[in-house]
């Protein structure tokens, strides 16, 4: 099974984020950068379908040049080949992003391509499921285990409120992956090692087809809607307990 | 040119959030100064419709078919671009639900356009509105504005708009019946399904202390546990906890967890991700307890600390103690 990974590089969960003075986006400056938390686990997936059915993981990244060092990380921890489509991606729409990851992954034909729910930095959680729609796949989204059937895969997805549900598609197909659902390997010294043998191909997009249909404002910070009253230093303990006592009346 | 809201029901139950979303829609449209609309689609949807027909809208629409009875990206996207080239709406709005999520980006895709998902708020600027929507798990916002012709597509985060908001009325039931075809179809959904009993209802409970990523490591879990003995309260975390198998799934609070509301939630090391929020912002009082500042989950709080929760946490034990020497 050809099984193709979309990931992207984002800031490391929890950094201090700055508006740059542009306001049209963060001060990327000092900030370090780490695989897309769900699509760590849509790679998981895509090795431990490779261990079990033979086959490639192909990794598929776009960004800039910063994001070589995801790709690597992907390939030391056991994807086969990577494409790298470098242009900075932060200012497109999610069709005009899929657009260009789909031009990339059509020349691969993959049986299965998979990408994590979303991204923890814009959130959208649209890039799979607009991929599937332009390479014409069936898809399922928020999936949790994956089955690969001869010519199908059957997956258990999630709903709201501790719901799940079975569903086959037929192969070729495109699969968001959930975060958490397995345990994430580390990459090891000989997978680091082999990592620097592997192809990275760098691919320059062409412009992506077709208008925006949505442009970004600024970012700001969100206005405070609720007085929240913070407490700290040595006696932060003491006064919070005064005020569940005498001002909530919770305690 | 109306607004139209898509609402969501399964077998024959509503999803909470569409009456969030109709609500929205009639603001929107009442602001743009053209008519509201709302559709559901299903099989047999008469009850659900003529519940609908008793809000102020200009027409409601039963998109009706067998192949609608279960919920397909394939078939509901086919059945809403027809819907949408029958009614010719400007502005296409959805609750951001689990299966909104699923097919919204495929339907708008389809029609050469971007949704904007999970929007918190709107304004009309010239005539268009403009939905405000989350960056970085709720750390900044930004301004999304449409582009080009509509129809213009847009999710609605749940608990940004309030159901109760919804305005009475009438209106026309029409039953809107898409060309379907099985072959289109690709994906075979099972019967939704429950793993596990609830053992725990944390719904009902009173004071919760939930625990969040920064407890780090599950050998630190009894620092939460030692709290909410103290305080007579439920264990409850966020999903990296349940996921690494730390607690329970059963203990999980967020939006593919438990929805609690108690008079005390307090937040241990919680970041306060969206999914998170959803499950909690119920609760009387809020308290969070976390070292960084800038963390989302103090917006949602009423008191905060901002420290080191192994200090602060058993610090809190003590004090609550003292309150109740009896235990």
């Amino acid at each position: 099974m050809k099984i193709l990974v979309a990931i992207k590089q984002v800031p490391v969960r929890d950094s201090q984020l700055k508006i740059a003075p542009s306001g049209q986006w963060i001060d990327e400056t000092d900030l370090a950068y780490e695989i897309n938390e769900p699509d760590a686990y849509a790679l998981e997936e895509g090795l431990q379908l490779k261990e079990k059915h033979g086959g490639e993981v192909v990794v598929l990244c776009a960004g800039p040049a910063r994001a070589g060092q995801a790709i690597r990380e992907a390939l030391a921890k056991g994807a086969d080949r990577a494409i790298h489509i470098e242009q900075d991606m932060n200012a497109l729409d999610p069709l005009a992003a899929a657009r260009v990851l789909a031009a990339a992954i059509r020349s691969e034909s993959p049986d299965l391509v998979l990408t994590g729910l979303q991204s923890d930095d814009l959130g959208s959680g649209q890039t799979g499921v607009i991929l599937a729609e332009l390479l014409g796949l069936p898809h399922a989204g928020i999936v949790m285990e994956v089955e690969a059937l001869d010519a199908s895969v059957r997956v258990k997805r999630e709903w709201e409120g501790g719901w799940f549900q079975h569903v086959e598609l037929p192969l070729p197909a495109l699969l968001t992956i959930q975060s958490g659902i397995r345990k994430l390997r580390y990459a090891t010294l000989m997978g680091i090692r082999k990592a620097r043998a592997k192809e990275i191909r760098i691919v320059t997009p062409e412009a992506p087809s077709g208008e925006p249909s949505l442009v970004a404002g600024r970012i700001y910070l969100p206005p405070q809607t609720k007085q929240t009253q913070i407490f700290e230093g040595p006696d932060a303990v003491a006064k919070l307990v005064e005020k569940l006592r005498f001002e909530a009346r919770v305690l | 040119m109306s607004v139209l809201a898509v609402l969501e029901q399964r077998a024959g139950q509503w999803n909470r959030m569409s009456f969030e979303t109709l609500a929205a829609a009639q603001q929107i449209a009442r602001e743009l100064n053209v008519p509201a609309a709302a559709a559901v689609l299903g099989r047999g949807l008469d009850a659900l419709s003529s519940e609908l027909g008793a809000f102020q809208l200009d027409r409601v629409y039963a998109v009706e078919h067998e192949l609608l009875r279960d919920y397909t990206p394939d078939g509901y996207a086919a059945a809403l671009r027809q819907l949408i080239g029958r009614v010719t709406p400007r502005l296409v709005l959805f609750p951001h639900s689990y299966q909104v999520r699923d097919y919204l980006p495929k339907l708008a895709a389809s029609l050469g356009r971007a949704a904007v998902t999970d929007a918190i708020s709107h304004r009309v600027e010239n005539g268009r509105p403009l939905f405000v929507r989350q960056l970085f798990q709720g750390r900044l916002n930004a301004d999304m504005r449409f582009v080009g012709n509509p129809p213009w597509f847009a999710s609605l985060q749940a608990g940004a708009y309030r159901a109760d908001q919804a305005v009475a009325g009438t209106a026309p039931v029409e039953r809107f019946e898409p060309q379907i075809d099985a072959g289109q179809v690709r994906a075979k959904p099972g019967q939704p399904f429950r793993e596990s009993q609830r053992a725990i209802d944390l719904s009902a409970a009173q004071i919760i202390v939930a625990v969040g990523r920064g407890i780090r490591e599950a050998a630190n879990i009894p620092l939460a546990q030692e709290l909410a003995f103290a305080l007579g309260a439920e264990l409850a975390a966020s999903r990296p906890i349940c996921d690494a198998g730390w607690l329970p799934m059963e203990r999980q609070v967020g939006s593919s967890g438990q929805t609690v509301a108690p008079k005390l939630y307090l937040a241990l090391g919680i970041s306060g991700a969206i999914q998170h929020l959803v499950g909690m912002k119920g609760s009387r009082t809020v308290v969070a307890i976390n070292k960084d500042r800038a963390a989302p989950i103090f917006e949602a709080a009423d008191y905060g600390i901002v420290g080191d929760l192994f200090q602060v946490a058993p610090e809190l034990t003590a004090a609550i103690c003292k309150l109740k020497p009896a235990g």
